[in-house]
């Protein structure tokens, strides 16, 4: 392994543009495998999703980006097990923007649940051909033959499948129709599915040659930095004085962008020969901007705003709307109303988004790292005034994503400076010109009420939640109606539409035009069941007390599987049955009703993950002590049971489940920042506070043995640790608390509150 | 103004303002672009590289202050990057987006060249400078105790 992948110039003073051109020279820049077409002449390629090369080596395209998900080797993974194919010859290749993929985008947990049949079916089919090929080579019945480990064994004779690419006739093709019908072997004949393996993506990890969008260099690039306008939209700059900034050495020239497509408007761009001095001349341009309206807007407004739109029942969609929720209330026994809210979190995602933007041969190239390609491309080709096949995003590692790089925004500057300037421009933000642009989770308002009939039966489950939505802002076409006819983002309100069996249920998605205004709601990973979750298990939690049942008999007896919560396949396979049954085991291990030490409880939670046609079953059971003094709480343990039926990757399951759980806990205690003067307030470390080493309590996740369809592992356990946690605190100490995040004087005000 | 000093055993000079940070001069200038960019006021860790065998946070190092130094980054940890360090890391499968594992492999590795044996408590204390969004603090914790115990405690 070349440990050092550059290696510098012998002159000790080196100018930086000889130094990148030494850079592009050694084509360090991507480290991608050959293009697709070169390597399709020396090669099989039965559809696009993989090519067979004349050594054996199977090259699978993955256009899901790379986040720390390892999940090129999952979907490799899934090719290869179908295709019969040697592990050890088996490369992946993160492949740039282009029609030809359709849909691009990696989110939403939805990677291998939605490649797992197609690429089966790929895999398949290379197989078939492979049989077919290598038999007449082998001058045997093709019937008579198997493929196995990259070879085609059949009448005691056997061929490689690098041989048969080489000497037979690798012609055949399919077309998607007749991929689509070809058959998935059975669970029982899965070889890599399933099984150990270590992550293809993780060596260049640990010795510094993971390329990602903020080491991607060109020869002529100069630096830019924008400055930041007061308020996300509506800000117009009325003039730009740099005087101050002239005498920084490198320093170019500052620019007001012209954005056609209204990503960025207000946006200044400050030019400089290197980062740290457009960094520098940054800090001394003064920008006269005329702000949008909502400057003077904060974290109190957003929220007044929701529960304002909450009060008015004509506001937002229904998403659930049963017949008689109405009348149950008004005939109930007793009724229960509470209201959770949620703070603005922000993304944090390591790596400061950043864009390299230059024009090769008529495209302009976007190196950068993005989730949602086919979502910004359209922005760009708006900004740019050019069609989108013009137009490339090469691909690269993420420093993180966690939803923040689904909205794109952050090329449309860069492409907009490389076209004004005519040279190529790499736009770096710092990270508090990244907290200030992040697209952050909305904060969000809740109001979930339950009606009670005689013996304290369920009769009625009324949930309003109003957020800012990200959807809505940003991929209206991605919204689908509810039973009002009224448009409502799925990812904001996703969770309150549970499993459980409430009588008659209305869910009710309310937009916050204010939010959706005065910033750019984001996805945040799992999106609206990260705050959706937190009012329905804990407000379960609430339903069972004011019931006077346990929590968990309470949950497990309205998980009855009945009506539309009994499932269907081929994603929700025995419907609120499962969620049951992780909840039941959970409760096992955690050994549920047992006695604790003073000042320490157990809070359960359980949920479906993402969304109701791909259900990730999942409960966990925190352990938390409380401090009744000076209410700090300290997480001792988290205990998770998932249901994601087939586990393709077990051990990258292991590390989402692992990661996410961790995520849930940071969202909960550390992290959450307001909205004040129209940006957030906390932009670094010094503030915004997410979770370290020492804070990581004792993890337990055990995954339920399954062969149904593989659904998402990256954000279901984000879901579900809060609530768990609130419930803790509440056995714990008495205290309830209603707000994400937790802080300690919450829980003393709760404490003293306390019944 | 000129500054020389030593990086990954290679001399170099570079021009550039004394106040200037290490950080960008290793990446953008000496071209290593293992060290990585997250905060710029040395509170993540991602830009962790070793001055005269210190863990020290390249972002907020002027250039001024390394005259003459010895700079190791994640390239010049091992020749072959193999440090045991490393080979723990791909061990226990430790990075997920893995942006900041150069700096915690780098803080990790001053950690066991000053403490070979660490206690949890020592490992927390050390490491807790290092912020890993992924949160894949489980596996980075069992990976700098696989490499503590060595070829035989990683069997083990």
């Amino acid at each position: 392994m070349n440990a050092i992948p550059i290696t510098p110039p012998p002159a000790l003073e080196t100018s930086r543009r000889g130094f990148l051109i030494t850079v592009a020279a050694a084509g360090a820049m991507m480290g991608l495998a050959a293009p697709t077409g070169a390597a399709a002449a020396e090669g099989y390629e039965p559809t696009i999703w993989y090519r067979i090369g004349r050594d054996g080596t199977v090259t699978v395209n993955v256009i899901r980006a790379e986040m720390g998900q390892h999940v090129g080797t999952a979907i490799a993974r899934i090719v290869a097990d179908e295709l019969e194919a040697d592990w050890s010859k088996v490369k992946i290749d993160h492949v740039d923007s282009a029609a030809k993929w359709g849909l691009m985008v990696t989110g939403g947990s939805w990677s291998v649940w939605q490649s797992y049949p197609l690429m089966s079916q790929a895999g398949a089919a290379g197989r078939i051909t492979l049989i077919e090929e290598g038999a007449k080579l082998l001058g045997v019945d093709p019937k008579a033959c198997t493929a196995r480990s990259s070879m085609v064994s059949g009448g005691g004779k056997s061929i490689s499948y690098g041989d048969i690419v080489t000497r037979g006739n690798m012609s055949r093709t399919f077309t998607a129709e007749e991929i689509g019908k070809l058959p998935i072997k059975p669970a029982t004949e899965r070889r890599l599915i399933g099984k150990a393996s270590h992550q293809l993506d993780i060596p260049a990890k640990v010795n510094g040659t993971a390329r990602y969008g903020l080491d991607a260099k060109v020869p002529g690039m100069v630096y830019a930095r924008p400055k930041i306008p007061p308020t996300r939209n509506g800000s117009k700059v009325v003039s730009i004085d740099d005087s101050a900034a002239k005498a920084v050495p490198g320093y170019i020239s500052s620019l007001a962008l012209d954005d056609p497509s209204d990503t960025v408007p207000g946006w200044v761009m400050v030019f400089a020969d290197s980062f740290v001095a457009a960094s520098s001349a940054c800090d001394l341009v003064k920008v006269n901007w005329s702000a949008g309206d909502t400057a003077k807007t904060s974290e109190a407004d957003l929220q007044k705003r929701s529960a304002e739109l909450i009060a008015d029942p004509k506001a937002g969609a229904l998403v659930v709307e049963d017949p008689g929720v109405d009348a149950a209330f008004a005939a109930a026994k007793s009724k229960l109303e509470r209201t959770y809210t949620t703070a603005s979190a922000l993304h944090f995602q390591m790596e400061p988004v950043n864009a390299l933007a230059f024009e090769k041969d008529g495209v302009m190239e976007i190196h950068t790292g993005n989730q949602w390609q086919s979502l910004v491309l359209p922005w760009l080709a708006k900004a740019l005034g050019r069609p989108e096949d013009k137009i490339v995003l090469k691909s690269y590692m993420l420093g993180g994503g966690f939803g923040r790089r689904l909205n794109g925004d952050y090329a449309v500057p860069a492409a907009l400076a490389a076209k004004a300037v005519g040279k190529p421009v790499k736009m770096v933000c710092t990270r508090a010109d990244d907290a200030l642009f992040d697209s952050f989770r909305s904060p969000s308002v809740q109001v979930v009420k339950m009606a009670f009939g005689e013996g304290g039966k369920v009769t009625a489950m009324d949930h309003a939640a109003a957020a800012g939505w990200p959807t809505q802002v940003m991929a209206p076409f991605f919204m689908p109606k509810g039973a009002n006819d009224v448009a409502y983002d799925p990812f904001a309100i996703s969770g309150a539409n549970h499993w459980y069996s409430v009588g008659a249920q209305r869910v009710r998605a309310v937009p916050n035009d204010l939010a959706n205004r005065a910033f750019r709601p984001g996805w945040l990973r799992s999106v609206g069941p990260g705050w959706t979750n937190w009012a329905v298990e804990s407000f379960m939690d609430e339903a069972a007390q004011a019931a006077g049942k346990d929590p968990l008999a309470f949950r497990l007896a309205l998980l009855d599987a009945a009506g539309r919560n009994a499932g269907s396949a081929p994603n929700a396979v025995g419907g609120a049955k499962r969620q049951a049954a992780v909840l039941a085991r959970l409760a096992k291990k955690v050994g549920w009703g047992g006695v604790l030490p003073k000042n320490t409880g157990l809070g359960l939670a359980t949920t479906f993950g993402q969304e109701r046609d791909m259900p990730t079953w999942i409960a966990c059971a925190a352990r938390v002590n409380v401090d009744p003094a000076t209410g700090a709480v300290k997480v001792e343990k988290l205990t998770l049971v998932v249901d994601a039926g087939t586990i393709v990757s077990p051990d990258g399951a292991l590390a989402q489940m692992e990661g996410a759980a961790l995520w849930g806990m940071s969202l909960a205690l550390f992290e959450g920042t307001q909205f004040s003067g129209g940006q957030v307030q906390d932009t670094n470390l010094d503030s915004y506070t997410p979770l370290r080493m020492a804070d990581v309590p004792d993890i337990e996740v055990e995954f339920v043995e399954s062969t149904e369809a593989p659904v998402g592992l990256g954000e279901p356990a984000t879901t579900v640790v809060g609530p768990a946690i609130g419930n803790a605190i509440f056995h714990a100490s008495g205290a309830r608390v209603r707000h994400l995040p937790i802080r300690s004087d919450a829980v003393l005000a709760a404490l003293k509150t306390k019944a | 103004m000129t500054t020389t000093f030593e990086i990954n055993g290679r001399k170099v000079t570079l021009k550039a303002p004394d106040d200037s940070p290490l950080l960008w001069a290793i990446r953008d200038e000496v071209g290593l672009t293992g060290t990585k960019f997250g905060c710029g006021i040395g509170m993540c860790g991602a830009c962790t590289v070793h001055l005269n065998g210190e863990a020290v946070r390249s972002c907020v190092t002027p250039l001024s202050t390394v005259a003459g130094a010895k700079i190791t980054t994640i390239e010049g940890l091992d020749p072959k990057g193999a440090h045991p360090l490393q080979t723990a890391w791909i061990e226990a499968q430790a990075p997920q987006c893995g942006y900041c594992q150069s700096g915690q492999i780098m803080q990790a590795a001053a950690l066991l060249k000053a403490t070979p044996h660490p206690t949890d408590a020592e490992i927390n204390d050390t490491m807790n400078g290092n912020l890993c969004r992924c949160m894949a603090y489980v596996r980075i914790k069992k990976a700098i105790k696989l490499a503590a115990a060595g070829p035989q405690g990683s069997k083990a």
